[in-house]
This record gives structure tokens, sequence and C-alpha cells, in this order.
């Protein structure tokens, strides 16, 4: 329990009268990779944007390394060594791809260190190096969504958030992706994947959180959910309790 | 040759009014707020260089940077103190926020200095020099190659530094800007502070050759507005071109048809750009 990088606890996330989240929690280790599953709409990107600091949490805690960082806003949460690859990529499309890239090193205040990310990160997604003086808003799909992981990399985090990586890609763009994603575990980084395509995810990941209409309904190890049937209802968004509003 | 004389005033001019609107356009690109009280920061630099020049001996070499750093100072003290918390506000609120700071600075400049027109003196900067039949008045020509050279420097600060796209990133997408680390309060205090120091600039320029009065601020003001639809809103290449384009528009009208009608003419001609390209000149459909 202690050692967990990032601990969500009973997390809620209202906006107004609706509710994005109402019961969520989850515990992310060291060098782990970590799948949130959960259909559309269930609240993955609530959950997501809650840890980086995006929307502000109603009730529960976000503990990274113990200390509380619920309700901090993100431009300070990134610089204690969280990223996120958000939801529709969220790029600067009227700049280069160097020039997001640039800008995801922010954090770090650095100009050297960036530098040598840059071209770290160049090597890793060399497609962004061809296109590295185009503007980000001529990028294909996948394209786009490597620099939106390339850019999270820019700040060397020790935790790299992805929302649905594999969101509106060909699969074999998809496929490429995960291989990418595969690399970074190799390598030892953590990750907190939230997924709708459950084989994906969990194919990748050690462990995994299924949540439904805001609330967390199943966790366990990444095969152990593979089999689970309640995974497919939820992958499915059919049956299971309606969460009370 | 005379024609050429009129397109060449026009041009020195509307290098200056692309200044000043590049400020503009660049606060409405930050954070799509209006500053009504754009020329009113322009008549405040003219004053500035006016007192700088009279009461303390300073020429222009030292009163253009001083209307720039008091003009950025001035912005960035509207943008904590009234903006800020305006933009929290109803659309209504952000309107009234800027246009009452603008009465504010018009009549509090009218009760310390009245109406009266003052001036610089006309040969500040030296005699008018004829070169190849053209009337060259030092003041002019260097304000509007200064203003040019300003209005391209302003452009590669925000697409060639770190900086720059730091700023462009919070005009863009304030959430994205965040996700990446950046801050964007200060950002756009730096907007509204840059914003104000081209108005600095511009004003203490203009002064070298345009009379100064408290509601001077009124006219430039639609001209920068104009400047700023036309060229497409947060495009400082566009304000550019724009700006260039009423200098000249401007200055020819006066020619042709007389002094009175050259604001009655850029504003038709405005309309008529705006029916057939709403999206201005330079802006992206
Ligand atoms: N900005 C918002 N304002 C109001 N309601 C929102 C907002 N964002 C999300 N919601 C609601 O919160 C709930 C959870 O949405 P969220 O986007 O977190 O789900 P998701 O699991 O990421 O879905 P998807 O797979 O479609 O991305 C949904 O009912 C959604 O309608
Ligand atoms: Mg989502």
């Amino acid at each position: 329990m202690t050692d967990a990088l990032l601990s969500v606890r009973n997390l809620e996330v209202r906006y107004g009268d609706l509710v994005g989240v109402s019961d969520v929690s989850l515990e992310v280790r060291k060098g782990e990779v970590v799948a949130l599953l959960g259909s559309n709409g269930a609240g993955k990107t609530t959950v997501l944007n809650a840890i980086i600091g995006l929307v502000r949490p109603t009730a529960g805690q976000v503990l990274w390394e113990g200390a509380s960082i619920a309700g901090q806003p993100a431009f300070a949460v990134v610089g204690r060594g969280l990223a996120l690859a958000p939801e529709g990529w969220r790029l600067f499309v009227n700049q280069t791809v160097e020039q997001n890239l640039r800008l995801g090193a922010t954090p770090l205040g650095n100009r050297k260190r960036e530098a040598e990310l840059l071209e770290k990160v160049f090597a890793f997604l060399p497609k962004l190096k061809e296109r590295r003086r185009q503007a980000a808003g001529t990028l294909s799909g996948g394209e786009r969504q490597m620099l939106a992981v390339g850019r999270a990399l820019m700040s060397a985090p020790r935790l790299l958030l992805l929302d649905e990586p594999s969101l509106g890609l060909a699969p074999a763009i998809v496929e490429m992706m995960y291989e990418k994603l595969q690399v970074l575990r190799d390598e030892g980084l953590t990750l907190l994947i939230a997924e709708q395509s459950v084989e994906l995810a969990l194919d990748i990941a050690d462990r995994g959180y299924v949540i439904q209409t805001g609330r967390s309904v199943l966790e366990g190890p990444a095969d152990e959910l593979a089999r689970s049937p309640e995974v497919q209802r939820a992958y499915l968004g059919i049956g299971g309790d309606e969460a009370p509003a | 040759m005379i024609l050429a004389q009129v397109v060449l005033n026009g041009f020195l001019v509307g290098a200056v009014y692309a200044l000043f609107s590049s400020g503009l356009t660049l606060i409405w690109g930050m954070m799509n707020v209006v500053n009504f009280a754009h020329g009113d920061f322009v008549m405040i630099a003219m004053y500035v260089a006016f007192i700088a020049f009279t009461a303390l001996h300073l020429g222009p070499e030292f009163f253009v940077p001083l209307a720039a750093m008091m003009l950025f100072l001035l912005g960035v003290v509207v943008y904590y103190g009234l903006v800020r918390h305006v933009m929290r506000g109803p659309i209504l609120a952000q309107i009234l926020g800027t246009f009452g700071l603008a009465l504010v600075l018009r009549y509090a400049t009218l009760w310390i200095f009245s109406a009266n027109f003052l001036s610089l003196p006309e040969n500040l900067l030296g005699e008018v020099q004829t070169v190849a039949g053209l009337r060259l008045e030092p003041s002019r020509v260097v304000a509007g190659i200064a203003a040019l050279i300003l209005t391209i420097g302003l452009h590669l600060l925000l697409t060639r530094t770190a900086l720059g796209s730091r700023l462009l990133a919070v005009a863009e997408d304030r959430n994205a800007a965040m996700l990446v680390g950046i801050r964007p309060d200060p950002m756009q205090a730096l907007a509204w502070g840059l914003g104000a120091a081209c108005t600095g600039v511009a004003g203490a320029l203009i002064a070298l050759f345009f009379y100064i009065t408290p509601t001077v601020g009124e006219s430039l003001a639609l001209i920068a507005f104009v400047v700023v639809c036309l060229g497409g809103f947060g495009s400082v290449p566009g304000a550019l071109v724009a700006g260039l384009t009423i200098g000249i528009i401007e200055s020819l009208t006066s020619f042709w048809i007389g002094p009175a009608f050259k604001d009655v003419v850029v504003f038709i001609l405005f309309l008529a750009v705006l029916w057939f390209r709403p999206q201005g000149l330079l802006g992206k459909a």
C-alpha cells in the first residue's frame, strides 16, 4: 500500500449537477503498467483529468508518493513527474512538431535537458523527426497520437498517463502504438492506460481496474481480468449496476 | 511623383497603425478579450512622450523606450487589476471593464491636461530632406521604419522563441498549455504587457508628427479595430498588411477626396472586405 507511486481513493468528480465519477479507487506502483478499463462514458477521462489536475475532485484523495495533489492545477502537478497524453491529443496545431515537443519540456526548465530529451524522443519516434518542421495540424491521426505521447515524454515523467491511445486509429497504427508503449514498459516507465479496447490494454498491463458508470467495480491482475466475464460485460457496457446519481 | 509621395506617407503612418494594432490582436488572440482602451493606451503613450520631452528634456531615443516600459507596466497592472477579474464574469462585464477603463484614462487626461491640442516640435529629428523628388520628413520616416521593424520583431518573438511558443500555446489551448506545465496567468499578463508596450512605442512615435489631445485615442481605436478585423483576429502578419493598407488608403483618400472623408472610406472598405472575406484578409477560413 505505502509503496504506491500514485493512489486514488474514493474519487468523486461532479460537473455541476452531472456526475463524472462517483467512487473510484486505484493504485499504481513504481514500474507497473496499469489498465483503467471502462466503456463509453464510464469515467476514464474524468479520472485521468482529476489526477493530472485539469478537473477538481469534489471528494476523495489523490496521493502522489504519499502527498496529496488533489485539486492542484495541472501546471503544478506535471512539475512533480506526472504527464498525460490526453484524449483528443490537445496538440498546439499551429505550432511545429518540434515546438510542441519542446513545450512538453517546460516543467524541467532546463534547455540542455530539453535538447537531450528531444533527441531521445526523435530516436524513439523517428516519424516525428521527419516531420519536425511541420505544423502539428498537418499530421495524420497516428502521428498526432505519437506527438501527444512524445510531448508527454519530454517532461521525463515518472508516471505517464495515456487516455485511450488507440482511439480513432487504424488497426495497424494501434498495433505500432502499443509496440511503442511496450518499449516504454521495458525501459521501466510506469504507465496508467485508460482504454475501451480491453484486449489491447490487458495484453500490456500488469494489473487492471474496471470502472462502470463512475464506480470501481473490479480489479485484479491483467490475466485474471482478461478471463473475467464481468470484464466482457463492462467492456460491452451492458448489465451491471446502475450508479445512483 | 505626388502619388508616390502620398503612398509613402500612407505607408509610414500605416506601419505605426500596424504596430499598435498588433498589440490589440495579440491581446485578443491570447484570451478573446477586446481591449476597448487600446486607443487610449496610445494616447497615454503620446502624453508620456510629450512630458518626457518638455519636462525632462529627453529625446526620442529615451522617451520611446520609456513609453514602452510604462505602457508595459500599465498593461500588466490592467491585466492583474481588472481583466483577470472581469474575465470570469459575463461578456458584458468584459466589455464594460475595458470600456470603463478607456473612459477613466480619457477623462483623467482631460482633467489633468485639458482638451488643448499639444504637439512636439516639428523638426525634433531634423529638417525635411528631399530625395529623388520625395519629401522625407525625418519624424515620419523614423516612426514608420521603427514601427515596421518592431512589428516584424513581435512576430519573430512569437514564432521563433521559446517564450513566444509558450504565449501562443496559452492562446491556442489554455488547458493543454497547463498540461505541459505552463502557468497561464503570467503568460496572459505578459501578453497584456507586450500588447500595451506596442501602443507605448507606437504612441511615442506617432507623437513625433501627430497632434496630442485626450480624445485622439477614439479615432486610433477605430483604426486598430478595423486593422485587426481585416488582418484576421490574432494575426500579427495580418495586422501588418492591414495596417499598411489602411495607412495608404487613408492617405490616398485625403489626397483625392479630402481629409474629412478618410475615416468614412476606410470604414466602407472595411465593410466591403468583411462582406467577401469575413475572416479578414489573411485570416483562415
Ligand atoms: N466537461 C463535462 N461536463 C459535464 N459532464 C461531463 C464532462 N466530461 C465528462 N462528463 C460526463 O462524465 C461522465 C464520464 O465521462 P468521461 O469522459 O470521463 O468517460 P470516458 O470513460 O472517458 O468515456 P469515453 O470512452 O467516451 O472517452 C459521462 O457521463 C460524461 O457525460
Ligand atoms: Mg474518455
